[in-house]
């Protein structure tokens, strides 16, 4: 730091390279120190660790093919969906870059969803970490934000229909939903005005906010950070140095992991980009490849997958405001998992059978409600989604009397770790 | 070392897992009808040039395929310029242009009752399986407009090609009929002919198979091509993999 500062005296020339010119100007090496090499994490981090990073990677290839989908789109009501099979067509590998932004919505969601499970098995979001489960939380609702508005961009039958029926929700907020709903769509029903309103928010208001976000939400890891999943402090057991016994540096440890996992993660990736685009129909849904028409509604509007689990919830109730409220309060509750899990331990390693088997509903209740999702709204399966949303509520209010309630086991005190 | 590797080997099975599990319950795409199997293959070129010619001399009169330009298909069916025009440009288009109709939306719309749906995108929108049971589910229905019913769904395009095929009455059907198993009784339609056409049955379904594989193949003129791309991809990826997790192992020796 001294040597730093005697060489931007002004009149002085200038020692050494331009590494040396731009660190006497800007804190490269304490900030590589702090959040690369030196930031120790644990060494026992298994394959639920490698989802963060995962996330990451899915929303560089989403901002990187998102630019260049940009160049050759046109969003107007009148040439949306032609550009997009201009886009697929003409403009050279378009389909390439196209594809990779359709399925990476759908990966986006596979991995946060994968990251948000490890950090409720392993209780990740508990004190002091409460701070990064509340902005990952932010960065999820607005990714939700973010994929709804994208969906709308190509102007298939699906991204008009399906925006129609999200965006009227709002309409069953008493007093303001009807203008609200004329307030978010520009215009008395979707149209060209929404489709460029939209467009402006997915292309700049969202990705800025996501980016911000993120940077947040590694910032906020730093300070207090990793856990691991034995749930223990790594930094109360230090060597010599002040370096964690059980933690290895980010670099070249853990990135020389997570490099294996991103591969492994492409490879999946690109096998769906290049042999199955559409996925069945879940990545890029049929209906979407027919231009939007206000004047015939689909048969069967279904959002695309990673909304289902609470578009089933929507559904499972008759009355339409307490059916929005609840599938609102199914998105916001997580937010407060630091605070509903009352336990002594973190990690789901040493919680007792309530919380395991709690646990295990919930991810039966939140697959279930995602098929039923996708199914239509009649009979059993409207019953289903019924018992399934009561067990989803159940596990998050009633988290605070069986957490605390149970008998926890024995946390060991170092990590659990087989070299 | 051991338990590095299933930790490996247990993010490439979990997560091939979650690809699989997705794919694997597909959708059933669209209602409650049965449809027959297409069977086609967008790799057959024979096929894909018969279904050209019958696109562009039986559907390209009233559909259009407006993303489709001319020249996509001399490239893919293997045609050269002269070859196209002669044999699959009927008018003054020049080859970079795409299959646009002659007819007016607006008198389509009067002919009609709705302007015939442009059929650029009409297999990704509906599947090749749709188009293929539809075009073999006209029959005579002396209550229609054009006299023509579908089986398949409600229609106001006549049976463009009814001289291939011949003419069929649907046959009704007896639910209490004692031959079937009860319960079991299937709802597919049953059709008898009233006089043949110049195929034979087999011969029309290769027909409408060509057909539906031509439309399947401009719904998507690059999926060829992708197929061939990925598996490039796949194998650098594998390389990539390899290298990856060999410099992994080796960082970790010490851990």
């Amino acid at each position: 730091m001294a040597r730093a500062e005697s060489d931007v005296r002004i009149g002085q020339q200038d020692k050494g390279g331009v590494m040396d010119w731009v660190k006497a100007r800007f804190p490269l090496d304490s900030m590589l120190k702090e959040h690369v090499t030196e930031y120790y994490a644990s060494k026992n981090f298994n394959i639920w660790y490698v989802f963060g990073v995962l996330s990451m990677v899915v929303l560089v290839i989403q901002l990187l093919t998102g630019i260049f989908l940009t160049m050759n789109y046109k969003p107007s009501a009148a040439e949306a969906f032609a550009s997009v099979e201009y886009i697929m067509r003409d403009v050279e590998f378009g389909w390439l870059i196209r594809y990779m932004h359709s399925t990476g919505a759908s990966a986006c969601f596979v991995v946060v969803y994968l990251h948000m499970f490890r950090a409720m098995m392993y209780g990740s979001y508990k004190k002091p970490r409460e701070l990064i489960w509340i902005i990952g939380m932010l960065i999820f609702i607005a990714l939700m934000a973010e994929a709804f508005l994208g969906y709308l961009l190509p102007w298939g039958q699906m991204s008009y229909w399906g925006a129609q029926v999200i965006v009227s929700l709002f309409g069953a907020i008493p007093g303001i939903g009807e203008p609200l709903v004329d307030l978010i769509r520009g215009d008395y029903s979707i149209s060209d005005i929404t489709l460029n309103r939209f467009f402006a928010l997915h292309v700049i208001a969202l990705p800025l906010a996501l980016i911000m976000l993120v940077v947040v939400h590694i910032l906020a890891l730093h300070e207090v950070g990793s856990n691991n999943p034995d749930g223990i402090e790594i930094k109360e057991k230090k060597d010599a140095d002040g370096v964690p016994l059980d933690g290895v540096a980010f670099h070249p440890y853990h990135t020389s992991k997570d490099l294996v996992a991103i591969v492994v993660f492409l490879a999946i990736f690109f096998a769906v980009v290049f042999f199955a685009p559409e996925m069945g129909g879940y990545f890029l849904e049929h209906a979407n490849f027919e231009p939007a028409n206000r004047l015939k509604t689909p048969e069967h509007i279904a959002p695309v997958w990673y909304f289902t689990p609470f578009y089933a919830i929507l559904r499972a109730v008759p009355h339409k405001l307490t059916g929005v409220v609840l599938m609102g309060a199914a998105v916001l509750l997580p937010l407060f998992l630091p605070w509903l899990d009352r336990s002594r331990v973190r990690s789901i390693r040493y919680k007792g059978w309530m919380t395991k088997t709690a646990l295990t509903l919930f991810v039966i209740a939140f697959i279930g409600l995602g098929y039923l999702g996708l199914q239509p709204s009649t009979g059993i399966y409207v019953f289903l989604a019924q018992v399934l949303t009561i067990v989803y509520f159940a596990f998050f209010l009633l988290m605070p009397f069986y957490s605390k309630a149970e008998k926890t086991k024995p946390v060991p005190d170092r990590v659990v770790y087989h070299g | 070392m051991g338990n590095k590797m299933t930790m490996t080997k247990r993010l490439a099975t979990c997560l091939a897992a979650l690809a699989l599990g997705l794919a694997g319950s597909a959708l059933a795409a669209g209602g409650g009808a049965k449809l027959d199997a297409a069977n086609n293959d967008v790799g057959n070129s024979a096929s894909l040039q018969r279904g050209a010619r019958n696109f562009m001399n039986y559907c390209s009169g009233c559909h259009s395929a407006k993303y489709v330009r001319y020249n996509t298909l001399g490239d893919a069916l293997g045609l050269s310029e002269d070859q196209l025009i002669e044999n699959l440009m009927f008018n003054a288009e020049k080859t970079h242009e795409t299959i646009n109709v002659a007819m007016r939306a607006g008198d389509a719309g009067n002919w009609f009752g709705q302007v015939p749906p442009d059929l650029s995108l009409i297999a990704r929108s509906l599947g090749p399986d749709h188009i293929y049971t539809f075009l073999r589910s006209y029959y005579v229905d002396d209550n229609s407009a054009t006299g023509w019913g579908n089986s398949l769904k409600t229609v106001s395009m006549p049976h463009v090609l009814w001289e291939l095929e011949g003419i069929k009455a649907k046959v009704e059907h007896h639910a209490d009929d004692e031959s079937e198993e009860a319960g079991h009784a299937d709802d597919a339609v049953k059709f008898e002919t009233i006089s043949a056409g110049s195929l034979s049955a087999e011969e029309y379904d290769q027909f409408v198979r060509d057909t539906v594989n031509f439309l399947a193949f401009v719904a998507e003129p690059v999926q060829l091509k992708r197929q061939r791309y990925g598996g490039w991809v796949m194998a650098f990826l594998r390389i990539f993999g390899l290298l990856s997790y060999g410099l992994k192992k080796e960082i970790w020796k010490d851990v």
